[in-house]
Order: C-alpha cells, then sequence, then structure tokens
C-alpha cells in the first residue's frame, strides 16, 4: 500500500467554474417497503460549506446523501439545489458530484479513461478533455497514473482518482460516501486534511457522510447528527459537542456520563440536580424543576485529595489505560461514572477496590431536560 | 482467528497417493490422452509410407466439399452465437437489474433445453417451422408468405441457438448479479443513462461472463453431429467425419483430419474464454459495495418485460412442445396440428424399444458411477495430498471438454479395433463395454467439478480429527469424506447419468450392433423414418421426463445438503 500521500491540492485549473450553492432540504420522508428510513428530514446547508452527516448504521444518512444524488426510491418532500426542487430528477440531469465508498473505478478503463468519462457525456472530447483530465489528476497528485488501471492502485491512489473524476465535470455539489472507511488508519488522518484542503480551493459545497465522529469533528464546518432516520441536533462540532440535545448525541460525540434525576431546590431555594444514586450537584440560577438528565464529560470529573463541599466518595471499579489518560470507571452509591485522569510518567494506576474521592465540575455540565 | 491449511505438508508421504494417482493417470492416458493423440497423429501420417505429412490437410482444403463443411460450420456455429445472444441478453438482464415477477419463470423455464439434447427436438422443429410446417401454413394462409426457418443450415442454427443460449444466459447472468449498483451509479452520476449505460459500462463489465458463454456456444454448436445428421444437413465436418469413417472406413485420413480440425477450434474457443476471463475479476472487494442495482418496472414496461419474454420462451419451448404433439398425434403431415391424438406410440415404444431403454440405464448408470469414483480419487489427490504433478490429473480430466464426441469415438476405433477381447476374440471396439468408457471419459468433467465443490466445503480439521483419533487415511476418506461428500456425490452421478443417456456423438461411432445400442441411438433409428417418429417422439418424451427429473431431484438434494452442512461447516474452523 502506497503510503505516501501528502498531496497538496495545486494550482490546477479545475473548479474554476464551480460557484458554490446551498443545498435545502425540506420534510423529506423515504421508506424502503414498510420500513421508514427517513423521517421528516429539514436540514440548510450554506454555499461552500463543508457539512457532514454523522451516525450510526441504520441512521439513514446515506440514504439521504443517495436521496440527493437521485439514486434509491424517490422521497416524499424536497430537495432544493440553488433554489430548485431535484426531486424526480434523473440521477443523470443533476449534475451533482459523488464520491462512492467503494470508490466504483470502472475497472475496464484506465485512470485517464475513467475521469474523462463525464467530460465525454458532456460532450467534451479532444484536447480541451485531456487538459482537463490531466489538471484533476494533477490537482490529486495522481497525474504519473493517468495510464494505470484501477486494479493496480492502491485504496488511497483509487480513492484519489475518484474524486479526480467527480471533481473534473465540476459538479454543483460534491457529496462524499464514508470515503475514508476503506483507508488505513494512518492514510485516514493524511487524507481528511486534503480532503479540506481541495474542498476549501474548489469552494465547492460538500457534504460528508461518516459514522466516525472524529473525522466529522475535525474537518467539517458543521455537522448533523441523525439517528433512525432524524436529525437528532445540527451544529458546528465543538457546539454539538458541548451542548448536545440529548443523551444519544451526547453519546455519540465521545463519551459522556449520563446521569438521571430531578431538579429541585436546595435549603436556600437553590438549584440543585439530585441523581437517584444520592449524588446531588448543585445547579446555575434559573434552572427550572422537574426531571432531568445531566451530561458529564469524564474529563470534567477530577480526583481530589480534599473533602471539600463538591467532592464525594467513590469506589475505583476498573481502570483502562488509553494513553494520554488513564479513564477510570468508578462508583458513587449506585452510579456508575467514567472519569479521566491525565496519564504521567512513573505514576501507578489507582486499583479497583480503592476508595477514592471524585470532584465533579458542576460548571462543565450540560442539563438535558428531553 | 485460526487458519486452516488446505493442503496438509506431505512430507514423506506414504506409497497410496501415487498408486491412485498412478492408476487414475492411467486410465486416463488408455481412454482419453493416447486415443485423442493418435487421431492427430494420424491425420499427419502419410498413409502410404507412415511418415509425417501435410498432404492430407492439402487433400481436405482442395476438396470442394470439405471446404464448405468447414465454413458451414464456422457460419453455422458463429450465428448461433449470435441468436443465442440475442435470445439470452434481455432474459439475464432483465432478471438482473428489474424487480420483475417473470424472473422465476425465466430462470427455471431457460433450462428446460439443456434437459433434451437438441437432435431430440430437430424433428418436432421441422413440422412447427419447416417448409410444410405448422407456422409456415399459417403464415401462408393468412399473410401469403413464408420463411425458411428450417431449410438447410438455417435449421442448424435455429435449433442449435435454442438449444445452446442457457450457456451466455447462465453465464451472462452471473457476471450481471456481480456488478455492483455502484459501478452504474457512478456513470449516472456523470451523466450517462439507458443504452450508452450498458454499452459503455454494464456491457463491458459483463463481457468476461459473455465471452466463457459465447466460447461455449460456439464450441458445442461447431462439434454437435446430432442435430445436422437429422436435419439430414451433411455439408458440416462432423457430419463429414462420421460419414467418412461410417462409409469410408477407420483408415480413411479425411475424418482423422476433420477431427483434428474440430480440436483445434475446441481448444482455441477455450482459451479465448480463458482469455476473456483471465484477471478480469470484476467484483469489488471494498467494502461499502451496494449489491446489485434493481428497479421497479413500470407497468408499461412490465407489460413489454412480458411480452419479450414469453415471445423468448415461446420459440425456446417450441421443441418440447412439438416432441409432446409428434408423440401423442396420429398423423401430422401437411397440417398444423396433427389429425388426431392416440396413446399407441408409447405402446409401440416400450415394446420395441425395451432393450434401448435397459442398455442406456446400464450404460449410464455405470459411467456415472466411474465418473463419481474418478472424480473423487482425483479431487482427493488433488486438493488434499502432496503427489507431485497432481495438478495434471484435473486438467488432462477437464480437458475431455475439449474432446469432441466424434474425435473420441473415431480414436476408439482406431485404437481398439486391432484388439481383441480376450476370449470371445471379438474386437475391442466392438465391445458394448467400450460405450461406457467413453461415456465416462466425456461426462468426467462435470462429475468431477461436483466432487471438488464438495470436497472443498470439508474442513480438512475433520479429516484431521479421524486421523488423530487412529483411523488410516484409506479408512478416514471411507468414514468420514465419502459421507460427508454424499450430496456432491449424487449431483455428479445424476449430471453424468443424464447427460449421457443422450449422448449421440461418441455412441453412433461406437455402436456396433442395435443389441448394443442404447436409447440416443434408437431414437436415431426411429427418427430416420416417417412411421418410427410417432413412436420416437414417444421415446423422447420419456428421456426428457426422466433427465428433467433427475436434474431436479439432484438439484434439492444438493440444496438440502448445503442446508444441513450449515452448522458444522460454520464450526469447522474456517473463521
Amino acid at each position: 500500500m502506497n503510503a505516501s500521500t501528502g498531496w497538496t491540492p495545486g494550482n490546477a485549473a479545475v473548479g474554476a467554474a464551480i460557484s458554490a450553492i446551498g443545498i435545502e432540504i425540506r420534510d423529506l420522508g423515504l421508506s424502503f417497503g414498510s420500513t421508514e428510513v427517513l423521517k421528516g428530514i429539514d436540514l440548510t446547508i450554506e454555499p461552500g460549506e463543508f457539512f457532514a452527516f454523522l451516525g450510526p448504521s441504520g441512521s439513514g444518512k446515506s440514504t439521504l446523501l443517495r436521496a440527493i444524488a437521485g439514486f434509491g426510491p424517490t422521497p416524499r418532500g424536497a430537495i432544493l439545489l440553488d433554489g430548485t426542487d431535484i426531486v424526480g430528477e434523473a440521477p443523470w440531469r443533476r449534475n451533482v458530484g459523488m464520491v462512492f465508498q467503494n470508490y466504483a473505478l470502472w475497472p475496464h478503463m484506465s485512470v485517464a479513461k475513467n475521469v474523462a468519462y463525464g467530460l465525454n457525456e458532456r460532450k467534451i472530447r479532444g484536447d480541451e478533455a485531456d487538459r482537463r483530465v490531466r489538471a484533476a489528476l494533477e490537482l490529486v497528485g495522481m497525474e504519473a497514473y493517468a495510464e494505470r488501471y484501477p486494479s493496480q492502485l492502491s485504496g488511497g491512489q483509487q480513492q484519489r482518482v475518484a474524486l479526480a473524476r467527480t471533481i473534473v465535470v465540476e459538479p454543483r455539489v460534491l457529496l462524499l460516501d464514508e470515503p475514508l472507511s476503506n483507508l488505513d488508519a494512518n492514510l485516514r488522518v493524511q487524507m481528511r486534511q486534503d480532503l479540506l484542503k481541495l474542498q476549501r480551493r474548489l469552494g465547492i459545497t460538500t457534504i460528508f457522510v461518516t459514522h466516525d465522529q472524529e473525522e466529522a469533528n475535525t474537518i467539517c464546518d458543521r455537522i448533523a447528527v441523525m439517528a433512525d432516520g432524524v436529525v437528532q441536533q445540527v451544529g458546528k462540532p465543538d457546539d454539538v459537542y458541548d451542548t448536545p440535545a440529548n443523551s444519544f448525541v451526547a453519546k455519540f460525540l465521545g463519551t459522556a456520563n449520563v446521569v438521571e434525576g430531578t431538579v429541585g431546590r436546595d435549603a436556600d431555594g437553590a438549584p440543585l440536580f439530585r441523581a437517584g444514586s444520592g449524588l446531588v450537584v448543585p445547579l446555575r440560577a434559573g434552572e427550572q424543576d422537574g426531571p432531568a438528565k445531566m451530561v458529564l464529560r469524564p474529563q470534567s470529573i477530577d480526583f481530589t485529595d480534599g473533602t471539600g463541599p463538591d467532592s464525594v466518595e467513590a469506589g475505583v471499579v476498573a481502570a483502562e489505560f488509553l494513553g494520554s489518560v488513564i479513564r477510570y470507571q468508578v462508583r458513587v452509591g449506585d452510579q456508575d461514572l467514567l472519569v479521566d485522569e491525565r496519564h504521567t510518567r512513573g505514576v501507578a494506576r489507582r486499583d479497583p477496590g480503592e476508595t477514592v474521592r471524585i470532584r465533579l465540575n458542576h460548571d462543565q455540565a450540560v442539563l438535558i431536560r428531553a | 482467528m485460526t487458519s486452516v491449511a488446505l493442503r496438509r505438508p506431505a512430507r514423506g508421504v506414504s506409497l497410496g497417493p501415487y498408486v491412485v494417482a498412478g492408476l487414475i493417470l492411467l486410465f486416463l492416458g488408455a481412454f482419453l490422452v493416447v486415443p485423442v493423440l493418435k487421431v492427430i497423429q494420424v491425420a499427419f501420417q502419410d498413409p502410404g509410407t507412415g511418415g509425417f505429412t501435410l498432404v492430407n490437410f492439402q487433400d481436405f482444403f482442395n476438396s470442394a466439399l470439405f471446404r464448405q463443411s468447414f465454413f458451414n460450420s464456422l457460419y453455422v456455429a458463429g450465428v448461433s452465437v449470435v441468436i443465442a445472444t440475442v435470445i439470452a441478453l434481455p432474459l439475464a438482464y432483465f432478471t438482473s437489474r428489474f424487480n420483475f415477477s417473470g424472473s422465476v419463470i425465466i430462470q427455471t423455464l431457460s433450462f428446460v433445453p439443456l434437459i433434451m439434447p437438441p437432435f431430440i427436438g430437430a424433428v418436432a422443429m421441422q413440422l412447427l417451422f419447416g417448409s410444410n410446417g405448422s407456422v409456415n401454413l399459417l403464415l401462408r394462409d393468412n399473410f401469403g408468405i413464408t420463411v425458411p426457418f428450417m431449410d438447410g443450415l438455417n435449421g442448424v442454427i435455429f435449433v442449435q441457438s435454442i438449444h445452446y443460449f442457457p450457456f451466455i444466459l447462465i453465464n451472462l447472468s452471473a457476471s450481471l448479479h456481480n456488478i455492483d449498483r455502484s459501478m452504474e451509479e457512478a456513470a449516472q452520476m456523470l451523466g450517462s443513462s439507458g443504452l450508452r449505460l450498458f454499452r459503455k459500462i454494464v456491457f463491458p463489465l459483463a463481457m468476461p461472463g459473455y465471452i466463457a458463454g459465447a466460447s461455449l456456444v460456439f464450441v458445442k454448436v461447431f462439434d454437435d453431429l446430432g442435430t445436422p445428421l437429422l436435419l439430414n444437413v451433411n455439408t458440416m465436418l462432423a457430419p463429414q467425419a462420421y460419414l467418412r469413417i461410417s462409409s469410408v472406413g477407420i483408415s480413411d485420413p479425411m475424418g482423422y483430419v476433420i477431427s483434428t480440425i474440430l480440436i483445434i477450434f475446441s481448444v482455441f474457443a477455450m482459451w479465448v474464454s480463458f482469455l476473456g476471463m483471465r484477471g478480469k475479476d470484476y467484483s469489488t472487494t471494498q467494502k461499502g459495495g451496494g449489491g446489485i442495482a434493481r428497479r421497479d418496472l413500470r407497468p408499461h414496461e412490465a407489460a413489454a418485460c412480458y411480452l419479450v419474454v414469453f415471445l423468448i420462451l415461446g420459440i425456446v419451448l417450441a421443441p418440447h412442445l412439438g416432441l409432446l404433439l409428434l408423440s401423442f398425434g396420429t398423423v401430422w403431415s401437411f397440417s398444423v396440428m396433427p389429425d388426431g391424438f392416440t396413446v399407441a406410440h408409447y405402446g409401440t415404444a416400450l415394446t420395441s424399444a425395451g432393450t434401448f431403454i435397459k442398455n442406456t440405464l446400464i450404460y449410464a448408470g455405470l459411467a456415472g458411477l466411474i465418473d463419481i469414483v474418478l472424480g473423487t480419487a482425483i479431487a482427493y489427490v488433488v486438493m488434499r495430498t502432496g503427489v507431485v504433478g497432481r495438478k495434471w490429473l484435473d486438467h488432462i480430466a477437464v480437458a475431455a471438454l475439449a474432446v469432441p464426441g466424434v474425435v473420441l469415438g473415431i480414436g476408439y476405433l482406431r485404437m481398439f479395433y486391432g484388439i481383441d477381447m480376450p476370449g470371445t476374440g471379438q474386437p475391442l471396439a466392438t465391445w458394448w463395454g467400450i460405450i461406457v468408457i467413453a461415456l465416462a471419459i466425456r461426462r468426467l468433467p462435470y462429475a468431477l467439478r461436483s466432487c471438488t465443490a464438495a470436497l472443498q466445503q470439508i474442513a480438512p480439521a475433520l479429516e484431521e480429527a479421524s486421523e488423530n483419533l487412529g483411523a488410516s487415511k484409506f479408512r478416514t476418506v471411507r468414514r468420514i469424506v465419502v459421507p460427508l461428500m454424499a450430496g456432491g456425490l449424487v449431483a455428479g452421478f445424476v449430471t453424468s447419468f443424464a447427460t449421457a443417456a443422450v449422448e449421440l456423438s461418441a455412441t453412433i461411432m461406437l455402436v456396433s450392433s442395435e443389441n448394443d445400442a442404447p436409447l440416443s441411438y434408437g431414437l436415431y433409428l426411429f427418427m430416420q423414418s416417417a412411421a418410427g417418429r410417432g413412436p420416437g417422439a414417444a421415446l423422447g418424451v420419456m428421456a426428457v421426463l426422466i433427465v428433467g427429473l433427475a436434474t431436479y431431484l439432484s438439484h434439492r438434494l444438493v440444496e438440502k445438503t448445503r442446508r444441513d452442512r450449515s452448522t458444522p461447516e460454520n464450526s469447522g474452523g474456517h473463521r
């Protein structure tokens, strides 16, 4: 496998004609037989935005992407590209670029022929086509491989050819279906940066489908977290991480302790979160009473030596060494919590069974009412 | 993850496998390799001096009749491929790309032609499509036109293409099924649709399968003897070879020249099919493939599909229908339908063809038995032992596919005519046993494929467990391997039996007396006379029923074994 990617989108004359357009999805529904896969999706994607559909398998994210490209059953609702509804339009009339998860390079054509295909379909041939094929291949650093066949390329190289094939026709939007899932871990990290550079250079509105929150968080402007055919939350990655709308989002984006309990009042009438396990966390003023869930990231809980008012006694249940941190599972009453402690060289792990004190950084906690 | 070594290291092996391999090699050598080489040798031999010469080939191409036969054979085989393609292409495309409820009908019925040898249907086709057949009578009465479906070479082409198109259908369907839908979607996304999409993406990707099927059809038609003989078309290569040997005698070099040409074309076609397949495994291994793309049909599209499918199936099933009518008809001549109906032909067939049926059961049964014994032994030696050069056993056995029946028959006559049977003093070539061996050799590739497939499904650990508990190699094969292979063995036996039962081209060369003749030869004799056609058709119907039933049962059995086996196979350490 070729590990040297390091290509930097060059100055090739590709994408000059791309003008960023917006995508608006209105109340989009779709069923496979009696199974409802998309349930009333509403989304607005800004021109030039690098947008991610993030969700577990079966969440409907790929189905939504394919609906934008025109594949699969015809959905209900509307998909507006630059203000025009394209639902029901044939895929070959949409000028929507898609890079497939398995790349879908045609094995009976050379790299150059693969890339030239879309140009030929647009009646662009001869020198003009050659020039644009070369430019597109240069853009992805594959100009030396024009006469190879797909089977002679590594996964990463195939991916770049697939990208070149898609962008050479200057599509109105770029759709990427799990583009990194067939690459090995190192290549994946490199490739996502390359993708970002390419997208910025072309300025093309791009949708990236992934189940990997790290991929989405690192390169996308905004993400839509999806589950069960419903958009759970839309926003910038850090906003969604910091302020999850529900416990699914909290757990899907990183690790989270989600503690069930109720909001009540202390003796002074200040709001207070009481978990069933006896855990008590003071809240900001203005929180309404009633049942709620509290989201606390493992890094928002510390071990402490003191016996201050916010600290509570806990028992260590298990420890996982993750490199930069050690993730402990501790038990407070009957509530299990995950606690990250920065790992320092030479410091031994806490043993299971040990009794410790932990302190919850309650200003980092998020209350979920749903 | 544990991995299973498919072949164990065979260091310091016993002699057993070598003895078995040697015996197989001896058999294949005596009854396949040497006879075929003998035929080729005689073709290059000066009849007078016995030295090497090309004069026989010169004589062949100097004769207008032989040149005509050569070009006719090429023409018939080529056009049959084209027509078979026209039939198979829409059927394969409909079943693999549309949610089309007719798919099951297509899949089932399109295999029906294969269970009836083409020569049986040929006579019936003449009655339906001949110049005075049902269709032309109707056309003449209603439109004043006739179509020469069955005139001369047309008849051979017509009968062969509707018989052999399933080879293209099966291979093409498999290829179309293996094309990931993203391949087509990527092209659609870039602006392709309809026929252009099919021409530029779908068909090129399905090409390997198509080439494999088409070259097989070409060879089968090029080599076939029975159909042209029954349609009285003698200016083709295989009939010429038969006629030269049966009328001029086994020393006439022309039969050998023709045989050599038949072999060359067979090998060439197999090579083309190999080239087509080589390095072109287009199935995707990346994850994220979408399976195959099927779409729903709009009502008018579905109606059009049904129309095409029923039209094709109507033509494809015509020989069967015609045969059925012929077997129940009293007199059928110059009329759309027979004058009346009777079951008398079946009575005649059963009383006068008893010997043929008995011979067929014996010959085909013995041939099938020989095939599965040989097939199991070859599969085992190739896959589970370290015998040096073991792959060659497989190659030689499969090479039988490239040997036309006529050629094998001629080779046997040449080789074994001079050898007398011990005791009786009868020439070995005229002994009924030689027919059995010819049938076994010709059908061995089919049986071998079943046996290999069956053995592949048995984890070597199951054998190792038996040996670990103290069983010898021989006892392990007998008590573990063979019982586990049973389903595959039965399937192999039935395939060999069914196809051997209706084989004609080698049989017709080797039958020396009517008492020794099997059913296919009997059918051929019956069909020669107008009075024999009714009983002949009745015999044909019975043969088709037996073969069809046997094929169906073996299919069911293999399916059942596969289901039953799924549990132990999963725990067999494959994953």
